[in-house]
């Protein structure tokens, strides 16, 4: 079977196809670099997504935030109303752990200093 | 117990009510809007006319050159942007021509000062844009501009200050009178009592005077579509400039706006709601027709489109009487164009002939007629702002940046009378959001000025009255 | 208060904070950035998504902490930073009139300005869309304020038009935030944001795009209640006969960006009608004398890796400006030919020496083409392309040797294959 992706993982956006047989990857076209292999080869047997959002401070501002590592795609709305029910209290730093293994063992991290 | 209920917080209302405080009375406005000034005083050409349209003879002629002649001195004591540019009706056929001079007559007729016919050479002279396909113009040199939910805002204002009431979110729903006293109903229960009764109320007049028991007020409306364009064009044409009126209609204007911006349009299509949607097509009649009057109209500065309605009469001239059927109930209907122009006439005619008479009050020797501009903070010195930021900082803080408002001009709006309660009344009395990103920077930061004021949830803000809230919630 | 500064810096985004560290470590210490804002940092405060810093950093990090690392690096320097002042206006002799509220409305004269404004969002306003004007018609940016920075959602159920990265992003923001995104229009046969967002903002979330499609009527008394979308033929009329309804209580709009400029035309520092940026040399200098532009200011950038280090030359330029003072210039123009939408720089003074990167758009999408530079018949560069999109930025390096040959306008342009 072959499938056809864009890639993510920069801005150049490779036109990238696999060609997979039950689930076993037999080639990997149109990537311009090792990145993009590998997430094709992600893509078509787990695809993961790095989720970006925001935790309310306790005083009412928000805190920008992100998986540390990509979670499974299909957990993405999962990981939403974990990030939905955390509070935090300020300042925060870049990095700070907000709630460990959100998703398997990705990590919810602050991604913006908030005094 | 008040003497009078204006019902209708427009130009008409507004400046009705300012002139009725200049009398011992106790006088409120009643406005089924969260705000003054949203129906047809808002969306308009802010035109002050010289007064060479109206036939002769007609309420319209009288008090089209009458305001005319008020309005410099009014606008000054309001605080209110007014600029006597002139205006141009260009004539582009001879029969264009023809109809140039029987408008000079007719305006002479009606006590219209200062005009001239001006050939082709001397208009390209005055307006350099102006079609190289245009034969000539009359030159009204009385015409103006002026800001118009500027002047009803001020006016009601300023009555306030001088001790008027004002209701918004009245809905009127029913006008009994019993013994002699009106008792006037809000959709929402709460109601009022007068003795007089000033039907102000624009495209629901007709409406208003049937509830009160009279069916002879019948009001039809128009819709006009608008175009504005960037103060960046804001010198592309100074004066006003209207099309020669024809058979066929009156065309449209291109006009400069007090604040400098490029007015166009308007359209002019029969409504049978208050229906302000912009169409398509209105706005490319309205793009056709400025290509005509203008050479290389600049509309790549196009920063909004909207529209206003207009309510007539079909008497097609302004109904400013007391009612055959109801007495104490006085009509100002059909207050279509040049309406804003003859307000401060109106109001004083209205005032001085009908109400004393009817009432025979006593002046109210307190009265104060001047107000402070809304935009008293630009026209400062550098040492004068920085006397006023020292006391206060918010004037130290740009909101606005396409217009440069400050958060003291913007606290100032939601405090002052009549005071603005969502995010378009503070547009309307600042500029806040009137610039080339429409908002898009300072409304959140104008939402939350609101909301602290009115120590209310940001949920609760609105655009412009309830229901056209800005947010739908929390996002957790 | 001091009121004179060798570099003043008007805005403290990514563009402002690069120019200035490199303005800094090139030994001209006695820098002032100017914000309007609270903080530093810009628009990519309000960024939140991850991508950003890819190419300069080889890693992908949030907007905020993309800043983060430039205001670190301030910060670090001691370079001086007025927050919450707004400059009101700037004169061709790099006096500026700002304003705050701890100073009042103030002057000061700087021996060089570098111009970091940034740009804003076109609004419906522009476009002339018809229908009614209630609540729920915001700016994708704006939405993005309320979501990101102040919490609140604009709306529940969503169309967005124009497939610009920032509505692409919101697309995904707002369906995570739970509300349903129901279409994406974009008037263009292409999208003018990059394809990993089509892929990871709509695709990830079964969000149509529509090319060729837009909004024609808004419609809502109080609130948006609906839209009504068209096809749009080859001159961007909507068909009769196409128009699909949506409900909808929020309408976004993601239909381009325009530099900032106010400023800039109040000093008379002319602009180019192609980017509505100034007309800069290779240096980014301005046609004013040590007056510097860099950033969205300058030209709309896709990736603010580009925009850092396009501030950093400004930066190093409005260095070497304030050492050596005033140059003279053996200046040709560059201009955008054939299918080209628009060059930066639009002039290069030869006298600067080293090679100059051309940045270009192109005007429509383009398969197996060659674009071309030139002077007179002179072929100066020439470079074959698979694809190209007006959606993404060009560049192409100019050599020392190659500049060497020039001898007036140097013109750039593409041509399709036969």
């Amino acid at each position: 079977m072959k499938r056809s992706l864009i890639c993510i993982e920069c801005p150049i956006g490779c036109e990238i196809e696999v060609e997979t047989d039950n689930g076993k990857i037999l080639s990997v076209k149109g990537n311009t670099c090792p990145r993009g292999k590998m997430y094709a080869e992600n893509e078509v047997i787990c695809p993961k997504r790095v989720v970006t959002s925001t935790v309310r401070a306790s005083n009412g501002m928000m805190v920008p935030v992100k998986t540390d590592k990509p979670v499974k795609k299909s957990e993405m709305f999962t990981v939403m109303e974990k990030i939905n029910k955390t509070v935090c209290e300020l300042p925060v730093k870049i990095g700070d752990i907000l709630l460990e293994n959100i998703s398997e063992d990705a990590n919810l991290i602050v991604a913006g200093n908030i005094k | 117990m008040f003497d009078i209920i204006v019902i209708g917080g427009g130009v008409i209302g507004g400046t009705i009510l300012r002139e009725l405080t200049k009398y011992q009375l106790k006088v409120c406005l009643v406005e089924k809007e969260n705000d003054v000034c949203m129906g047809q005083s808002k969306a308009n050409s802010g035109i002050v006319h010289a007064g060479f349209d109206a036939q002769p003879g007609t309420l319209k002629a009288r008090f089209n050159v009458a305001g005319n002649k008020m309005m410099p001195a009014y606008a000054k004591e309001l605080g209110v942007k007014y600029i006597n540019n002139g205006s141009l009706v260009v004539a582009f056929t001879e029969e264009d021509f023809q109809t140039l001079q029987t408008l000079k007559k007719r305006g002479e007729e009606n006590g219209v000062a200062d005009m001239e016919i001006i050939s082709a050479e001397r208009l390209r002279e005055i307006e350099p844009n102006v079609s190289e396909e245009a034969l000539g113009a009359l030159w009204a040199k009385t015409g103006g501009i002026i800001c118009p939910y500027g002047l009803t805002i001020a006016a009601i204002g300023n009555a306030m200050d001088n001790g008027a009431k004002l209701y918004t979110d009245f809905e009127v729903s029913s006008i009994a009178k019993t013994n002699g006293v009106f008792e006037v109903t809000a959709k929402d229960g709460r109601a009022l009592n007068s003795r007089l009764v000033i039907n102000c109320a624009g495209l629901a007049s007709g409406k208003i005077a049937e509830m009160a028991g009279d069916t002879d007020i019948r009001v039809s409306a128009r819709k006009g579509e608008y175009i504005l364009l960037d103060r960046e064009s804001g010198d592309f044409v100074s004066h006003t400039l209207f099309f020669t009126p024809t058979k066929a209609g009156k065309g449209i204007l291109v006009s400069q706006t007090v604040d400098n911006n490029i007015l166009l349009g308007p359209t002019s299509e029969e409504q049978d709601n208050g229906c302000t949607d912009t169409t398509a097509e209105g706005l490319s009649f309205v793009i056709e027709k400025v290509r005509k009057m203008s050479k290389n109209p600049p509309l790549f500065n196009t920063i909004t489109s909207f529209a206003g309605v207009r309510a007539y009469c079909d008497r097609h001239d302004f109904i400013i009487e007391e009612s055959q059927k109801v007495q104490g109930l006085i009509h100002c209907a059909g207050i279509e164009s040049p309406g804003l122009t003859s307000a401060p006439a109106i109001a004083k005619y209205v005032t001085e002939e009908l109400v004393c008479k009817m009432l025979a009050p006593a002046r109210n020797d307190g009265f104060n007629g001047t107000r402070e501009a809304d935009y008293f903070f630009k026209n400062l010195s550098i040492e004068e702002k920085n006397a006023i930021i020292a006391k206060d900082p918010s004037y130290g803080k740009i909101v606005c940046r396409c217009e440069q408002i400050t958060e003291g001009e913007i606290l100032r709006a939601i405090r002052e009378n009549p005071p603005a309660k969502n995010v378009d009344a503070v547009k309307r009395r600042t500029r806040a959001g009137m610039g080339r990103c429409q908002g898009g920077f300072c409304q959140p930061y104008v939402a939350e000025l609101i909301a602290k004021e009115q120590n209310i949830p940001l949920e609760k803000v609105t655009k412009n009255g309830k229901g056209a809230e800005l947010v739908v919630g929390v996002s957790k | 208060m001091k009121n004179t500064y060798d570099i003043v810096i008007i805005g403290g985004g990514p563009a402002g904070l690069a120019a200035a560290i490199s303005a800094y470590d090139e030994g001209v210490k006695d820098i002032l950035i100017l914000e309007r804002e609270e903080r530093l940092g810009g628009i990519l405060n309000q960024c939140i998504h991850n991508g950003f810093g890819l190419t300069r950093f080889k890693e992908s990090l949030s907007g905020p902490e993309y800043a983060a690392r430039f205001v670190d690096e301030v910060e670090s320097r001691g370079i001086q930073v007025m927050t919450e002042t707004t400059v009101l206006s700037l004169t061709k002799e790099k006096q500026i009139t700002a304003m705050n509220s701890t100073y009042g409305v103030f002057v000061l004269q700087a021996k060089a300005v570098i111009l970091a404004m940034g740009c804003r969002e076109r609004s419906r306003g522009a476009l002339n869309v018809a229908g009614s004007r209630p609540a729920g018609v915001y700016s994708a940016g704006t939405a993005q304020k309320y979501v990101n920075i102040k919490g609140y959602m604009p709306g529940k159920s969503v169309v967005i038009l124009g497939s610009g990265d920032i509505g692409l992003i919101m697309a995904r923001r707002m369906t995570l935030e739970g509300a349903k995104v129901h279409a994406v229009c974009e008037i263009m046969p292409y999208s003018s944001g990059l394809k990993r967002n089509i892929a990871q903002c709509l695709n990830d979330f079964d969000i149509p795009l529509y090319l060729n499609h837009t909004i024609t009527k808004i419609e809502g008394e109080k609130r948006v209640t609906g839209v009504v979308v068209s096809e749009v033929d080859k001159d961007k009329k909507p068909i009769p006969g196409t128009e699909m309804h949506f409900d909808c209580d929020t309408v976004l709009f993601s239909v381009g960006l325009i530099p900032e400029n106010e400023l800039t035309k109040s000093a008379g520092i002319p602009l180019s009608p192609r980017t509505r940026g100034a007309v800069v040399y290779q240096n980014r200098e301005t046609e004013t004398d040590g007056v510097f532009a860099c950033g969205n200011v300058l030209q709309v950038h896709d990736l603010v890796d580009f925009v850092s280090e396009e501030s950093e030359l400004a930066g190093r330029s409005a260095s070497s400006y304030v050492k050596n003072g005033k140059r003279e210039r053996n200046a040709v123009s560059v201009v955008n030919g054939q299918n080209i939408g628009y060059v930066v720089p639009q002039k290069i003074d030869k006298n600067l020496g080293g090679s100059v990167k051309l940045f270009f758009r192109v005007t429509n999408t383009f398969r197996d083409c060659t674009i071309t530079v030139k002077c007179g018949d002179k072929i100066l560069l020439q470079r074959k392309k698979r694809i190209v999109v007006p959606g993404e930025m060009e560049t192409l390096l100019l050599t020392e040797e190659k500049l060497a040959e020039v001898d007036g306008v140097i013109e750039i342009i593409l041509e399709e294959s036969v």
